[in-house]
Order: C-alpha cells, then structure tokens, then sequence
C-alpha cells in the first residue's frame, strides 16, 4: 500500500537555524534540547495569497513552543502546515521543507495519513463529531485508524482525565459530543487527540473557548504533556506564552520576527515590532 | 429633521399609521397570498372529499386482497398493491447506491471544473424530463435490448432513473450541510477519505438523504406514464413471484378502472385512489418521522 512514513532513529538534523538579529543562534546552546520537527524556507498559499513566507523554525523535543502573532499573520496556517492538513483547503499550496524527525514530511514519498497519525491537532473551533457520543469521540481516532483498543473505558478516562473533563462527563458519556458547552466541546476534542499518544500535539487556541479554571487547568495539562510529548501552541494570551512555553515565535504578516527562549523574547526583544506586540502597543 | 423618524423605524415592527400606502399595498398582496394558497387547497380538499365519499363504503378486508374479477364489487387490488410495493423495493434499491454513490462523488472526490459543471447542469435538466420520456427510455433499454421483457424489474430501473436526479440532488445537499470543520478533524486524527465519508459524513447527512429519498420513493409509487409505457398489465391475476415476472401497480390499475364504462369499477378506482393517497402520506410521515428521529439523535 502506501509508504508509510519511517520513524528513523539518526537523531536530529542539522539544518542551519535563523539567526537572531543579535548574531546568537539558539542551535549553538549546548543544553539547547534536541529538535523534534524543524521548518525550513517554509512557504504556503491560499491560491494567490501568500500566508507564510519562508518560514525557518525549529521545534524543540520535550518542550512548549509557543507562536504569538497578530491576527490573521499566519499561525494557524503554519501549524496547520506542520502536519500536512493546510492542502486540504482547496487550492491551498505548500512549499518548502518540513522535517519531522530526520525525515522531511512533504516528500515525495510521504503519505500525509501517517504524519497526522504521528502529529495530533487541536482546532481553534471545537470540532466533537455530532454522530458520536462523549466516549466514541475520544476513541474516535482509533476507531478511524481502525486501531482495537484493550481497555477503551480506562483510556476514554485516562484521555479525559488529562483534558480536565473528566468530572464534568463521567456520568454523561453516552450523550451526544455536541451536547456540550463550547468550552466543554474544546476539551473534549482535546482529550479526542490525546487518546492517540502522538508524538507532537499542535494547539491552535485551543483555550480562546475556556473559562480561567478550565485554562489553568489545560495549562498544567501542557505541562505535564512537555514530560512526553513535543507540543506547539498558538495563543493570543501573552501571559500563557510566558507561563506554558519554552520557547516562543513571533509572527508578523506571515514571516517569522523572532524566535527564542521565552524569557528572552519576552524580556529582551530584539526587534521593535516584537516588543511593541508583547507589550500591547501594536497597529 | 423629525425627530419621529428614528423612532419610526425602530418600530417597525408595529403598525405605522403614516405610511398607510404600504399598509395598503400589504394587505392587498397578503390577500393575494391567501388567494393563491387557499385556491389549491380548497381544490384538493374538494377532490379528496369527493374521492373519499365515492370509495369509502367500497374499501374492505377483501378490497385489499381480492384479485381483478369481471364484477366490479368482487375485484380487489391485492396484486396492484404487491406489484407496488415490489416496484417501489426494487427502484429505492437501485437508486439509493446509484443516486448516494453519484452524489458523494460529485461532493467529495470532484474538484470544481468544467466536466462537473457540465455534468450538475444535466442532472438538473434530467429532473425536468416528463417521465413518459423516462418510460421510452426503459422501453427502448431494459423491456428491448436488455430483453428484461415487461418486467417488475425493467419498471423498477426505469423508476429509478426518473427518481436518480432527485436523489442526487437532495443527497449533494445533505453531504454539503456537513461542516468542513468536521472533515478537517477526522483527517487529522489520521483517517483518509473514505474512512471520513463512511464514518462522519454519511452519518451526519443521513437524515437528508433518506428524506430525500423516502420523498422521491412518494413520487414514484404515483407514477404512470413510465410504467404504460414498458407495457405494465392491467389485468393481473397473480401476484409477481421473481425479478422478470409481469406486474401490474397501484396507478395502472386505478387508470384501468376509470376508464370502464361500468359505474362500480368506479368506485373502485376512488376506493384505489384513497390506497395509494393513504400509501403517499404514510411514506411522507415516514420521512418525517425518520428525520426527527436520526436528528434527534445528533443534536439531543
Ligand atoms: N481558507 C482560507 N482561504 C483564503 N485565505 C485564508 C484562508 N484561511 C486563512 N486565510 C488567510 O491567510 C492568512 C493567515 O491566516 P491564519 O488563519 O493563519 O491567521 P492566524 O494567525 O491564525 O489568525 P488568528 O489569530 O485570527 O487565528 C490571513 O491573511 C487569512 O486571510
Ligand atoms: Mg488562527
């Protein structure tokens, strides 16, 4: 059938990194974690609409990278690229290198199906399947895959334990998923990409929906998920970069400004439109 | 200017007693609606009235399942009504996968280009086509060259290709009503296409298309001129036992007993009547029901 995507053990690549204007490079730390996916040149398209224009960004293993913007300056188009769902939009385009592991996603020999099985997504809309209960949405993505599952009860719980929903439908699964609040629904689409264990978890917003406890709680969830997994957030909530993220990206009109440790880009930009973003002074 | 005139319009809702020109312009289009909806239905009413006065002392236990006889007050309608309900079988199954397949192609796997264009305006087109057109099509094609002779089957193909536009139509818009968003999850959770039509957006679009369908199926158990046309019996004394067996249906044998001189066969044909009004309705309330029921489901 089709190639499935190999799982290479070479380690990262190294590919060079853009340099901050300061001249430093991120990749020259040497306590600098090892680079789970890595973007290079990367460029996408809303049929003429250039959304991204050459996009050159690494994300760390085991660690939050979160992408502050704008709106409308590209993030959800980057992340979306990052597990192959932007050409899904009709006429949309993508070009450039993506590379996740040591294995560049948009090669020729790569089929999309297996990078998004190992790349899970959480949308900026909550998207639960009307069709399925709380409990077939968060084992929806087995049952696609057509996966079997040992113990469904425990990982349908364990899923939406980690998701902060758990309490709140622990006596309702067999309701319909739509039955919920919308904040309930982000959740529970959240629990829905957890239950698959992918390697990288992209979160588009995923708490623009959530009431402040719901948020502190999905923030320790992001916490607690850097452990195992490789996580990429786009938030417009300056103090959730600076508390979830390691490191930060910061979009502007589809081009990457600045990229680095959170602390340093939200102590000591180097770019005036970075600062002028982060301290609220834009436009 | 008048400081009435803000007021005014965020009032518009109520009555504005100075504009009496288009209260008046109203009033007299309203009447007209009125006009135009009571007409009909005073009509139909009429007709059924009628229908149902002439046939109702006629229908009985036997009507139903009695065979044509010479005498009007011993024949029944029991191998119309089985070669109805055989036909109406045969043509749901062949539209439905025909009629579901065309419509999840033409939403899913096409992109927008010349070809569908041109295709979607035929299907449109072929909805218009009288069905006596579709009747010399089945004649020509399935009584003829597929040589299924004046089969149930050959009038079951040529029901479905009547009903085919219809079920593509309404089955592409219930497969649009479903969200890309939703699309959009599935495949990234890792499902290719076919997984996403046959686990959420066919599930989701179901109530729709069988609406559709169960609406079309109302249309043609009416339906005549297609079933005269490949040559349906009209004196039929024996129930249809296989696929090539000859039939007859509910219409045919209502149009065949209109047309005797005899005063009770006429009867008989209100008394058909009636049975194929009461079969149309029920379809119908199926198709409500069924609706409801599946939405219910989905959105509690
Ligand atoms: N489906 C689409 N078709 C055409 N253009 C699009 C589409 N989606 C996004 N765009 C355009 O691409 C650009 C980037 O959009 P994107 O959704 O990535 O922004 P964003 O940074 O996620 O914004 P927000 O913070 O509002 O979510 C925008 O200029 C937008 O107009
Ligand atoms: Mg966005």
């Amino acid at each position: 059938m089709e190639p499935a995507l190999k799982i290479p053990d070479k380690g990262s690549p190294k590919p060079e990194l853009k340099r901050r204007p300061d001249g430093s490079d991120p990749a020259d730390d040497p306590a600098a974690p090892q680079i789970k996916m890595f973007a290079k040149s990367l460029r996408a398209w809303f049929g003429p609409a250039e959304a991204l224009r050459g996009i050159t960004l690494p994300i760390r293993k085991n660690c939050v990278t979160a992408i502050i913007g704008p709106s409308g300056c590209g993030k959800s188009t980057f992340v979306r690229c990052l597990n192959r769902m932007h050409e899904v939009v009709p006429l949309a385009r993508v070009e450039g290198e993506v590379y996740l592991d040591a294995e560049n996603i948009y090669g020729p020999s790569i089929n999309p199906i297996a990078v998004r099985k190992r790349i899970g997504m959480v949308f900026q809309k909550a998207n639960p399947f009307p069709t399925m209960s709380i409990r077939q949405n968060v084992l929806a993505g087995l049952s696609l895959q057509g996966l079997r599952c040992r113990a469904p009860e425990e990982l349908v719980e364990n899923a939406l334990r980690k998701a902060a929903l758990w309490d709140e439908v622990k006596d309702i699964l067999d309701r319909s998923g739509v039955s919920l609040s919308g904040g309930q629904q982000q959740r529970l689409c959240i629990a829905r990409a957890l239950a698959l264990e992918p390697e990288v978890l992209l979160m588009d917003e995923p708490c623009s929906a959530l009431d402040p406890i719901a948020t502190a709680k999905i923030e320790d969830l992001i916490h607690e998920l850097r452990e195992s997994y490789t996580v990429v957030i786009v938030t417009h909530n300056m103090q959730q970069a600076a508390r979830v993220a390691d490191f930060t990206a910061f979009f502007y009109l589809g081009e990457l400004i600045e990229y680095g440790k959170t602390e340093t880009i939200f102590k000591t930009p180097q770019d005036p439109r970075t600062e002028a973003y982060i301290t609220g002074r834009f436009g | 200017m008048d400081s009435n005139t803000p007021k005014k319009q965020g009032g518009s809702l109520g009555e504005s007693q100075s504009n009496r020109g288009a209260s008046w312009a109203e009033k007299t289009f309203l009447a007209i609606c009125y006009a135009a909806l009571g007409l009909p239905l005073l009509l139909l009413v009429v007709l059924i009235v009628d229908v149902v006065i002439d046939g109702w002392p006629r229908l009985n236990w036997a009507f139903l399942t009695n065979y044509p006889s010479r005498k009007p007050e011993m024949a029944g309608i029991l191998p119309a009504l089985v070669g109805s309900a055989y036909l109406m079988l045969l043509t749901a199954a062949i539209a439905i996968p025909l009629g579901v397949g065309a419509a999840i192609y033409l939403e899913e796997y096409t992109r927008p280009s010349r070809i569908t264009s041109l295709i979607e305006l035929n299907i449109s087109n072929l909805a218009g086509v009288p069905s006596i057109i579709y009747g010399l099509l089945g004649l020509e094609l399935f009584v003829r060259a597929m040589q299924w002779g004046r089969s149930v089957v050959a009038g079951a193909a040529t029901l479905a290709l009547l009903l085919l536009p219809a079920v593509i139509m309404t089955a592409r818009e219930a497969l649009r009503t479903v969200p890309h968003s939703l699309r959009e999850a599935c495949y990234a959770l890792g499902a290719d296409r076919w997984q996403t039509i046959w686990r959420v957006v066919l599930p989701m679009s179901l109530p729709g298309i069988l609406t559709g369908v169960i609406l079309s199926l109302a249309r043609a158990i009416g339906e005549t001129a297609p079933l005269v046309m490949i040559g349906a019996l009209t004196y039929v004394a024996f129930l249809p036992n296989s696929l090539k067996s000859p039939f007859t249906a509910l219409p045919i044998q209502i149009f065949n007993w209109v047309s005797r001189p005899q005063a009770g066969f006429h009867t008989n044909a209100a008394a058909g009547i009636i049975v194929l009004l009461a079969l149309m309705l029920a379809l119908n309330g199926a198709a409500i029901w069924l609706r409801v029921r599946l939405q219910r489901r989905m959105d509690w």
